[in-house]
């Protein structure tokens, strides 16, 4: 009990995204040097620093600066708890670009359309029209997992160049598409800023920031705090055992991917709903936010509330990429350290589970004596030397296990000796 | 007038690279490893192949189909290297499959547009497109078959041709293609059997590295005469025809025929002769592959023909 207490509060469970982090960071500065070193002292600088200090634009106050990194943390925020919230779930929501292509399209279709209704709350109509675009595309896969176990990857996949391709026919089919950009038409519908414009003056800050971060906020209690979120957490654990313990485990994934859609297209409707006319460029292209939102999600280990920090700490990426871009760097370079910090992200998990078996090993072996440590040891080798000893054994275990673990304690006095 | 000869040899141009393509994705998961990174690896394959090309035709050092074979074995090697990648993180690391897949998706495309930018100043890299060969020679006269593969033919498609042919026979036929095999449904017997599931999925994923790098080349070579480092989705595209063809090589190259035809539809609808006069909308055509490939997977989601043990990292202890 003790343990569990202590676990809670350290910064260990974080340890892996903060190694990927660094190795992708000290990647990108190799990038730099190895591209143009005499620029490179200046371009790291800006790289780290100009997101806050505004080295971007020297008459900028830092406020500014701190403005629009809130700006750039609306879609990776959201589309981060969209593939954070189904991994819980255990189902790996590739389609946040599908469902932010759907979102943007409904929000500017509504927000121009709707004439009607009066300016000061259009955009909340245009954006829960959003909402339930990426909603109903995302449930698609969910059904189809929950009703038939069709892999999600592969739906989503195939829905992302299904809702590409029809957006881009709808823009020109609804008359949305100015011709002379190649993208949608300016919308005017703003989301308020709820004052930020007051604090980080000439910045591209939205309101869509704080809708984003109370929504996280509202996805932490869903999943922590409500019967609701528990169950979905269970059948991201165990399928099966949730369902002989009496959850209705095809709701929870039709629920969980449905909730996934509905953050996603919200991101899409929010970032074209802030007022900095962003618009939807005609391109044969995915929106590069769905898969910017799995490395959120990974980064802030799938938990709403580090998926903040996660989606701040990339913000500040793109926009240091940005600042850097004025000194003849492609802002490439960032989607470079991104693909890094997933890759090693992604192997995090042996890091965490060596974390785990060691400290699992550890008590084990003080409460249970030698021999079972032993058995531990030829399975899961924390150390280098009995890792390599393990790996030249024959492939059958069962039976000469003694023989095995004989064979390593062997090899590793032969190490210790020559 | 379009000559159904011309329909044809489009049709070949988009589904050739398609099939090479589903073909690398079939070997990596016939082994039990997901590889969503194909699109990636095209990316890189067909970057550094292109690279190789331009780089010869502006110095004069190498030409004709010489170079072509030549950019062909670079982008394999390169595919090779970079799914090498995927290998490690997924056979050794225990990683997700899915997210390092991702992770290579994301890292190719930026790499490539960096790397053309800080080496020809801009992202697009031209291409002198002089490899088409108007007509193979005394094979070009047969009836029928003559015009519709042998005239303004791409090397590529015969080697696309023979890789099907290839794929095939190992597969079915030889020790290698059942070991293969039988990592992706069974490891534990396999491992048994006293064949290392290890070293099996590493030649399934470098394998598929190999030639979706090719596939990466061919893609760009008959149909651009520039590349601007994307090859369009066609990856994932690939995916679909794997699954449509049941990760089966000649199902696979039938998927690949019938996607390619859809595409050539999709791009030309308005001048073909009798699907001009159907009325259907473009963007039927541009969203069928992807509909068609859901529906199939909500069919067969019962019988499912993909591999057992598919995206299970191989674990010895495990019983």
């Amino acid at each position: 009990m003790n343990n569990l207490k202590r676990k809670r509060f350290s910064l260990t469970p974080a340890l892996p995204s903060l190694i990927s982090i660094l190795i992708g960071l000290l990647a990108g500065i190799i990038v730099i040097v190895i591209a143009d070193s005499s620029k490179a002292l200046l371009a790291v600088r800006n790289l780290l620093l100009g997101p806050l200090y505004g080295i971007y634009n020297p008459n900028q106050s830092s406020l500014t600066g701190i403005g629009n990194m809130l700006f750039f943390m609306i879609p990776l925020l959201m589309t981060g708890l969209s593939v954070g919230f189904a991994f819980k779930t255990g189902l790996f929501n590739i389609g946040a670009s599908g469902q932010f292509m759907a979102g943007s399209y409904v929000a500017i279709l509504l927000a121009r359309k709707l004439t009607g209704i009066p300016n000061s709350w259009r955009w909340l109509v245009a954006l829960a029209g959003a909402a339930l675009a990426g909603m109903l595309l995302a449930s698609i896969a969910g059904i189809l997992k929950a009703f038939r176990n069709v892999n999600e990857v592969i739906t989503s996949i195939m829905l992302n160049y299904t809702s590409m391709y029809l957006v881009n026919h709808l823009i020109r089919a609804t008359g949305l598409y100015d011709p002379l950009k190649n993208r949608t038409l300016p919308v005017q519908t703003e989301i308020p800023k709820f004052g930020l414009d007051k604090l980080f003056p000439k910045s591209f800050v939205s309101g869509g920031i704080l809708i984003a971060i109370v929504i996280a906020i509202i996805c932490y209690v869903l999943l922590y705090k409500t019967t609701f979120g528990f169950e979905l957490r269970a059948v991201g654990l165990n399928r099966h055992a949730s369902r002989y313990a009496g959850i209705n485990e095809k709701r929870s994934i039709i629920m969980s991917m449905a909730l996934a859609g509905l953050f996603a297209g919200m991101a899409g409707g929010m970032i074209h709903l802030a007022g900095v006319g962003r618009a939807i460029q005609v391109r044969d292209v995915l929106p590069p936010e769905g898969f910017d939102g799995i490395a959120v999600a990974l980064l802030g280990l799938n938990h709403p509330l580090g998926i903040i920090f996660a989606s701040l700490f990339m913000a500040y990426l793109k926009v240091g990429g940005q600042t850097i871009q004025t000194l003849g760097f492609a802002p490439e370079i960032i989607n470079m350290m991104i693909g890094i910090i997933l890759y090693v992200s992604a192997m995090a998990v042996l890091i965490r589970k060596l974390l785990s078996i060691r400290a699992k090993k550890q008590s084990e072996t003080k409460a249970l004596g030698n021999s079972d440590g032993e058995l531990y040891a030829v399975h899961d080798p924390p150390d280098p030397g009995a890792t390599a000893a393990a790996e030249k054994l024959p492939p059958e275990s069962e039976d000469s296990t003694n023989m095995a673990i004989s064979a390593v304690q062997e090899e590793i006095e032969e190490d210790k000796h020559g | 007038m379009v000559r159904i000869a011309d329909v044809f040899q489009s049709v070949l141009t988009y589904a050739i690279p398609l099939m090479v393509v589903a073909l690398a994705g079939m070997f990596s998961e016939r082994s039990g490893v997901i590889n969503i990174s194909l699109e990636g690896t095209m990316i890189m394959g067909a970057f550094t192949g292109i690279l190789f090309i331009h780089t010869m035709q502006r110095t004069d050092l190498m030409s004709g189909h010489l170079l072509l074979l030549t950019g062909l074995l670079i982008s394999m090697v390169t595919g090779i290297l970079y799914s090498s990648l995927h290998a490690i993180a997924a056979i050794n690391m225990f990683a997700d499959q899915t997210i390092s897949g991702t992770a290579l998706n994301i890292f190719a495309p930026a790499f490539a547009v960096f790397v053309a930018r800080s080496i020809i100043g801009v992202q697009q890299i031209p291409l002198g497109n002089v490899f088409r060969i108007a007509k193979v020679p005394v094979l070009a006269e047969i009836p029928i078959l003559g015009p519709l593969f042998f005239e303004n033919a791409y090397l590529t498609t015969y080697i696309g041709i023979a890789i099907l042919i290839i794929s095939q026979i190992v597969l079915s036929k030889t020790r290698f293609g059942l070991r293969l095999k039988s990592a992706g449904e069974y490891p534990q017997a396999t491992d048994a059997a006293g064949v290392s599931v290890v070293k099996m999925r590493y030649a399934g994923v470098l394998i598929s590295g190999a030639l979706a790098g090719l596939g990466g080349l061919i893609y760009v070579v008959p149909i651009s005469t520039e590349f601007s480092p994307d090859v369009a989705g066609y990856g994932f595209l690939a995916i679909a025809v794997m699954i449509f063809g049941q990760w089966k090589p000649l199902y696979i190259a039938a998927a690949a025929f019938f996607f390619g035809a859809l595409k050539t539809i999709s791009f030309s609808y308005s001048s073909l002769p009798v699907i001009k006069d159907w009325n259907i909308p473009g963007i039927v055509y541009k969203v069928l592959p992807y509909v068609i490939t859901i529906i199939v997977l909500f069919l067969t989601s019962k019988k499912s023909a993909a591999p057992a043990a598919l995206g299970e990292p191989f674990d010895k202890g495990k019983r």
